[in-house]
């Protein structure tokens, strides 16, 4: 019986089989392998039983070494044990990997491999986690393809369980773990016959018993350790044997044959590379190219990488080899080579020592480096090293598919070789994420791949903002097998699904001749020539391409669709490509769409029929003219007054030609500029907030709200006004401090994203027409051009005096000029208007660590940055290091500014004399308390570095390199819950013990948001996400609580949209506070399923309804007698269930679990009530009591630590 | 003595029915009612806007924010947003039909056909005696014409209808220019009976915020006129049984609805407010009144009064109104 077929991608291939061959599996979440483990959980929650039929246990830990230690004791304890990882996240696995490979005990670690940190993230597919932990002892099995990574995950499992040697079975993150195929599934069956029951037994037997007992890690002294690591040698050389055996058995039954190393080729190859990893198929269909052609070369598929097996891969060798070209995804900075190449270097050197034969020549090897952080690997660059193996003396040590302008190691290659199919249908989408293009063509490929005996490839490329984020979508479909792992390089089928796009990406520069072009643009189809750009015209003029059009989104509003326009775009596809006839695709769509939506009602199906059938009705082909007629051109990615650096790099980048920048371009060290975010204009809000100013209060509250740091507010001299554009809008400043001057409310109507927060939020109503306020979202079409004036003009204005300021307020804390701007966090971000209001206050004089997430995403990821820089140049210095490690990160820094001070006032106090007189001890008496004293203490500081430069002695050079340390710097230490509650916890508390002066900022969304919502210890009880799909089963960890156990810690816990007065307060007050200090801020998200757009709302629902008590621990009143727990917010007044009821994330359990809902819900409400009853008992002890009683009342740890 | 009465081509084993109120949602309460002596319950409504829109919601968020960012291709475990279990109202009539004995009506609430109906189908299979249809529908429409709302109450009827085997009944306003045309068409398209009348809850104003707010007040006892007269005027003109429902407070309100030829009474308000013990307090006084005044059933004195059997039928009409001023000049 044939085996069923689906087109699935990598990781659901890998952990399929993982899944079904475990009995304990243990993860945590970290991009690309993150699903693999979702997927585990999913089937085993649905009760999906393993080859034993028992319903394998899948727990999420707090880190990746918590995963390896669990999985490390589950096989200790006998269990058949699996995990999935990636890069940092398997580099936390080692120390346990070192020993479950000690040990000899069988598992396999799936590894969607990913680039490690260095100069900078990367979630992007390499080979240098895998490498970095190739001494561990784990055997290393790599796929290529998703058929591959379903095939060797069975192979190094049964593999692992004959030779106790454990396994990391690896594939190319994203390019392999995320690339969709139509693949062959491997049944239960074909599991069972691979692993060997008796050996699962054998592994039991060994397992820690105590009705057997024995010890096992035991400390070991010089007189024997050596030789016990020496008594593994036997299974490490049986190994590669025991894998080649279940290779074969795998073959005999399933029908594709693997070897360690394959060899693909001419048998007389003259010029072979060498490599592992997707990378392979990709060298397979060049070679296959280059062979018709005639040429003698060929490529070795590094499978079994670990224990290498010298002699086997000898003899996959032609005899005939000459030269070898060894490639490495991964980058090893000083060794002699990288580590593959140096590995069969190794391999011909051993062979040709000990008298091998096998090659009529000794062969020349090479080595390069490609593709790393999933670089393009194209077969033009293939056959550019094959072309280098021709030279007499090729360059060694080089580098493919860059340009190296540096060290000039990069290889010469023709882009315009290609050797994709001419039989293949190849298309390329361009969308949005928000508008469901990467769906609809998944779904494409179900339909094509599942319903036609056509071969599937899907392979999706997302940039890197939340908000507006840009799709690229690349399917292939086709008769022959596809191994094409890089991008669609000469589609014969392009769409653009937003029309401005086709302004901002060449997407027709490779089209094929004589192919299509699909436009959803707002027009009249006679007017569609005209609205694409001169660039466009030409392309279609001169390929002589076919022009379709389709106005989707009046079509999707039409048929009750919103803004999702997947379904119209899909049915365009099918209707013009002619990869399936018409009527049979459409009846398909149809299909499909009732087997997708049909469980969620009907409602659902017919409005996605409806737009089915609206789109055949509005799809027109558009002729195309002989001459280009457009008026305009592509603009600019930036403005032209941007800096040298923006132009010459960023700009690029932000055009989607990062690929052509070559090495001289690059920062050596990860090091960029800030303020960059300005720039880059995105344009992706089609309606904007426009400022009534008759009706405005002057509260400034749209202003604190908006994520973007889209709308500003300011006060200034009437006189400024002179030159204003006429749209500009002012009005008399309101309230004392203010009433001479005149004020502004005002949009940025590039770099809004039309959340609409600022209009929720805003108070003020017109009395005329109250559905109207101060401010109103307005379709941006009619405002854009007088509103970029206007924002150019107020962008001028100079910031008030911030001495004046009373920047404990709402109102004039945003009167400070944002230096967190324009970021590519989602639409209604919950967490961006926190750290705006921390470098508005702070940002001056802040430097800031940034923990792995969506912070370190929207503020890190390139091209551009939102930290910015105000007038004088100064503005936040931001660093990320690495998810786990961010609060001992931030101790650092705290750290060296300590020193760097206590040190130039040592050197300070000793050049007194050769200083102006007052000078020093004008600044070593400062007091930085306020603006004014921080204002003063820099032009004192600015006056010292003018005079040491006169002063001519080693000490005055010394001060000069640490002056800038006598003023003041605000250390913030920001992440998510991810990060503060689970993975970073231990180092937090750490912290919060050392007394430190550090602002610790928990952006709290309680999940994992930027891995996709995977729970965390912040999740609430009942919660339903990912790895608690039946809603969540404990209490959301108290880290507020826990922190003011020390009693030294300045603790907040913070909602903005409820109480906006607390929230500034708390910032200023924590800050302000010389000892660490902890803020909780409530942050709305995403992943909660909420209308982003009331976002605001929902959190004053959270805290009136109890779920998020609003308090405030300082135990500078400790000091005075006073409580220091404050609680902020009253009992709660609205039941819980109605804050619950307005988010996806706790309406799933209504769905999912109707039966159960009640007891859940009465029990997340008790928690709340008694909690909150909790605080409010904590809040009043110390009142109630006489002042000398204090040391003697019941209350928690830390009112007493900081009473006393 | 016999207290029975048909609706519906229900056998009920008196006239009391809890009407649908929030009093449903609490199957304990239903069990109480049951206990109490009620003879029916119509559950508390589910809303077409509520079926529609909680699709559509699931739709929307099952897809919000995926596939926009490399690391978060989805925000939902996929588990929970595939699997959709039973509707929570269809499950929860399900259980009000496991918990009690009674005859259980489900109430379905909406204003157009479409594939909302669909879930009386679901409601007949989990066990629901009967349908209440609710068309609370104001006609804001300045281009809809009278005519047209009354035929979108029978389209949503027929669509019903065409759905379930179920007898379904219609709960309407009192707000048309002919009631006793229109239900004498709703008999003709076959519907099985007539709850008189739907209450709409008129907005109020929040002068703080200058906010149009919702309002809800429960009927008062005087409010058991208006079913009275029309029950009265069309007891002897539809086939179809006929409920009296807002303002019924008492067991002498019961009793002259019964007379003007109500086949039961709703009992919402005074159940909200004074609990099961209402339904005790109404059975007994209804008892009492009947032994004094010697009737041997309930279907004895049904339509005993109404605009075909009383003395003086112009009551029911525009003379009431005339005799009505005269009494105050």
């Amino acid at each position: 019986m044939p085996r069923p077929v689906s087109t699935i991608d990598g990781n659901e291939a890998a952990a399929s089989v993982a899944q079904r061959v475990s009995e304990t599996i243990a993860i945590y979440p970290i991009t690309p392998s993150s699903t693999m483990g979702e997927w585990a959980d999913e089937w085993c929650s649905q009760g999906k039983a393993n080859i034993w039929g028992t319903v394998p246990t899948v727990t999420e830990m707090q880190s990746e070494g918590g995963a390896a230690g669990a999985i490390h004791g589950a096989l200790q304890a006998g269990s058949m044990s699996t995990t999935f990882t990636a890069s940092q996240g398997l580099l936390l696995m080692i120390p346990n990997m070192f020993k479950i490979a000690g040990e000899l005990t069988p598992t396999v670690f799936h590894v969607s491999a990913r680039s490690v940190a260095t100069h900078a993230l990367s979630i992007f597919g390499d080979h240098s986690d895998v490498m970095a932990s190739r001494t561990t002892g784990f055997a290393m099995l790599a796929s290529g393809s998703v058929q591959e990574s379903m095939d060797l995950a069975s192979i190094s499992h049964a593999a692992t369980l004959d030779s106790r040697v454990p396994f990391i079975h690896f594939f190319d993150g994203f390019r392999t773990s995320h690339e969709v195929q139509k693949i062959e599934l491997l049944t239960d069956d074909d599991l069972r016959a691979l692993i060997d029951d008796r050996l699962v037994a054998e592994h039991r037997q060994r397992s820690l018993n105590p009705e057997n007992p024995v010890l096992r890690g035991s400390a070991q002294n010089p007189d024997v350790f050596f030789q016990s690591r020496e008594a593994a040698n036997p299974f490490y050389a049986n190994c590669p044997g025991i894998v080649q055996k279940y290779m074969d058995r795998f073959s005999d039954r399933v029908g594709r044959q693997y070897h360690l190393f394959d060899y693909v080729g001419d048998p007389q190859a003259e010029r072979v590379i060498v490599l592992m990893g997707s990378g392979a198929e990709t060298a397979h269909e060049t070679v296959s190219h280059l062979t018709e052609a005639g040429e003698k070369v060929g490529i070795v598929k590094v499978r079994l990488y670990r224990p290498f097996d010298v002699d086997r891969f000898i003899k996959a060798l032609p005899e005939t080899t000459k030269t070898i070209a060894v490639l490495d995804r991964t980058k090893e900075p000083g060794a002699c080579g990288e580590p593959l190449y140096q590995d069969i270097a190794t391999a011909l050197m051993e062979h040709n020592s000990y008298q091998g034969n096998h090659f009529r020549q000794i062969p020349k090897v090479i080595g390069g480096r490609y593709g790393l952080s999933s670089k393009e690997f194209t077969p033009a660059m293939v056959k550019g090293v094959f072309d280098e193996l021709l030279k007499e003396k090729p360059k060694n040590h080089f580098t493919i598919g860059i340009d190296d302008d540096v060290s000039y190691t990069s290889l010469g290659f023709d882009p315009s070789y290609i050797t994709e199919n001419d039989d293949a249908v190849r298309a390329v989408f361009y969308g949005l994420g928000s508008d469901g293009t990467v769906g609809a063509n998944k779904n494409s490929i179900k339909i094509i791949g599942g319903e036609t005996n056509n071969n599937a490839q899907g392979y999706f490329v997302y940039d890197s903002k939340k908000a507006g984020s840009v799709t690229v979508s690349h399917l292939r479909f086709g008769e022959k097998p596809i191994r094409s792992a890089y991008l669609v390089q000469n589609p014969t089928f392009v769409a653009c699904h937003q029309q401005n796009l086709i302004d901002k990406f060449e997407m027709l520069e490779h089209a094929e001749h004589g192919s299509t072009f699909l436009l959803n643009a707002h027009v009249k189809s006679d007017e569609a020539w005209d609205a694409v750009p001169a660039e466009v015209q030409k392309k279609l003029i001169e390929k002589q391409m076919r022009f379709f059009v389709i106005d989707a989104y009046s079509v999707a509003r039409e048929a009750g669709m919103g803004a999702r326009i997947n379904t119209i775009m899909q049915t365009c596809f099918f209707a013009i490509s002619g990869v399936l006839p018409r009527e049979e695709a459409i009846r398909k769509i149809k299909d499909a769409i009732r087997k997708t939506y049909g469980k969620k009602g009907e409602a659902v199906v017919e409005k996605n029929f409806n737009a089915v059938d609206r789109t055949l009705d509005n799809l027109v082909e558009v002729s195309i003219p002989n001459e280009i007629s457009a008026t305009y051109h592509r603009p600019h990615p930036v403005a032209q007054e941007a800096p040298e650096f923006v132009q010459d790099v960023i700009a690029p980048i932000i055009a989607g030609n990062g690929d052509g920048l070559s090495v001289s371009k690059m920062p050596v060290d990860g090091t960029f500029p800030t303020d960059t975010a300005r720039w880059e204009k995105r344009n992706i809000a089609m309606e904007i907030p426009i400022w009534d100013s008759a009706i405005c209060i002057q509260c400034n509250k749209c202003a604190l709200v908006c994520p973007h740091a889209a709308i500003r507010a300011n006060v200034y001299e009437k006189d400024r006004l002179d030159g204003a554009p006429t749209s500009f809008k002012s009005a008399p400043g309101r309230g004392a401090d203010y009433k001479d001057l005149r004020y502004t409310i005002q949009v940025a109507p590039e770099d809004c994203t039309g959340c609409g927060l600022c209009v929720e939020i805003c108070p003020a109503k017109n009395k005329s027409e109250t559905r109207l306020k101060a401010i109103n979202m307005t379709g941006k079409h009619d405002h854009l051009e007088v509103e970029r004036e206007n924002y150019r003009f107020f962008l001028e204005l100079p910031e008030f005096d911030r001495r004046t300021l009373k920047t404990n307020t709402v109102k004039d804390s945003q009167f400070l000029l944002p230096l967190f701007e324009y970021s590519g966090a989602c639409v209604g971000c919950g967490e961006t208007p926190y750290v705006k209001l921390v470098s508005q206050l702070f940002g001056d004089r802040a430097i800031i660590a940034n923990a792995t997430g969506c912070s370190s995403i929207y503020g890190g990821n390139l091209p551009t940055t939102p930290w910015a820089k105000n007038k004088q140049g100064r503005g936040p210095a931001w660093s990320n290091s690495l998810f786990e490690d961010n609060a001992e990160f931030g101790l650092g820094f705290r750290l060296a500014i300590n020193k760097q001070t206590e040190y130039a006032r040592e050197l300070l106090t000793r050049l007194a004399d050769r200083l102006s007189q007052g000078l020093a001890d004008g600044i070593l008496g400062a007091g930085q308390f306020n603006e004014a004293g921080i204002a003063d203490q820099r032009a004192r500081v600015k006056t010292l570095k003018e005079e040491l430069l006169k002063v001519d002695c080693l000490e005055a050079q010394y001060l000069l390199s640490v002056a800038d340390a006598l003023c003041t710097r605000s250390v913030w230490i920001m992440g998510g819950d991810g990060w503060a509650y689970d993975i970073g916890y231990g180092g937090l508390d750490h912290v919060l013990a050392t007394g430190q002066n550090v602002n610790i900022l928990v952006l709290d969304t309680e999940v994992y948001s930027n891995t996709g919502g995977q729970m965390s210890k912040a999740t609430p009880l009942g919660a339903t996400a990912k790895f608690a799909a039946g809603g969540k089963q404990s209490n959301k960890k108290d880290l507020g609580m826990l922190a003011m156990s020390y009693g030294q810690a300045y603790v907040a816990q913070i909602a903005m949209g409820a109480n906006d007065n607390q929230t500034v307060k708390a910032v200023v007050e924590a800050e302000s506070y010389e000892g660490p200090s902890l803020i909780i801020a409530y942050s709305h998200c995403i992943a909660h399923g909420i209308n982003m757009t009331k976002g605001m709302d929902q959190q004053k629902l959270a805290v009136a309804s109890g779920h998020w008590p609003l308090y405030r621990f300082d135990p500078r009143r400790a000091a005075n007698g006073q409580n220091p727990l404050q609680l902020d917010s009253k009992s709660p007044s609205v039941p819980l269930r109605k804050y619950l009821e307005n988010e996806n994330r706790f309406r799933l359990l209504l769905k999912s679990q109707p039966g159960q809902v009640n007891a859940v819900l009465r029990q997340a409400q008790d928690t709340v009530t008694r909690r909150f009853k909790e605080y409010e008992r904590l809040a009043k002890s110390i009142v109630q009591e006489e002042p000398e009683q204090h040391a003697n009342i019941q209350k928690p740890p830390g009112v007493v630590a900081s009473a006393n | 003595m016999d207290l029975t009465t048909n609706y519906l081509g229900l056998r009920l084993k008196n006239p009391l029915v809890a009407g649908a109120s929030p009093v449903s949602r609490d199957i304990g309460m239903v069990r109480q009612l049951e206990d109490s002596g009620i003879a029916a319950v119509v559950v508390h409504s589910v809303f077409q806007e509520q079926i529609e829109h909680e699709a559509m919601r699931a739709d929307h968020f099952d897809e919000f924010g995926a596939e926009s960012h490399a690391e978060a291709i989805t925000y939902t475990p996929r588990s929970t947003a595939s699997a959709y279990g039973p509707d929570q109202y269809v499950e929860h009539v399900r259980r009000i039909k496991e918990a009690v004995d009674i005859p259980v009506l489900a109430s379905l609430n909406g204003t157009t056909t479409g594939g909302w109906t669909t879930i009386a189908r679901s409601l007949q299979d989990a066990g629901a005696d009967g349908l209440e249809l609710n068309v609370y529908q104001l006609a804001t429409e300045q281009y809809q014409s009278a005519e047209d709302v009354e035929n979108q109450y029978i389209d949503i009827l027929e669509a019903v209808r065409e759905s379930v085997n179920i007898p379904v009944a219609l709960k309407l306003s009192p707000y048309f220019s002919s009631l006793s045309h229109f239900a004498t068409r709703l008999d003709r398209a076959g519907v099985d009976g007539l709850v008189l009348f739907n209450r709409f809850y008129q907005p109020d104003i929040d002068l703080d915020n200058l906010d149009v707010v919702p309002n809800l007040t429960l009927s008062a006892p005087h409010e058991m006129r208006l079913p009275l007269r029309w029950i009265a005027i069309l007891d002897p003109i539809v086939e179809a049984s006929l409920a009296a429902t807002t303002g019924i407070y008492t067991w002498s309100d019961v009793l002259k609805l019964l007379m003007v030829g109500a086949d039961v009474t709703m009992l919402c308000a005074t159940v909200l407010r004074n609990g099961p013990n209402a339904v005790v307090e109404i059975l007994t006084g209804m008892q009492s009144w009947m032994e004094e005044h010697e009737y041997e059933s309930v279907h004895q004195m049904q339509g005993s009064m109404n605009h075909r059997t009383c003395a003086a039928p112009a009551a029911f009409e525009r003379a009431n109104y005339i005799e009505a001023l005269q009494e105050f000049s």
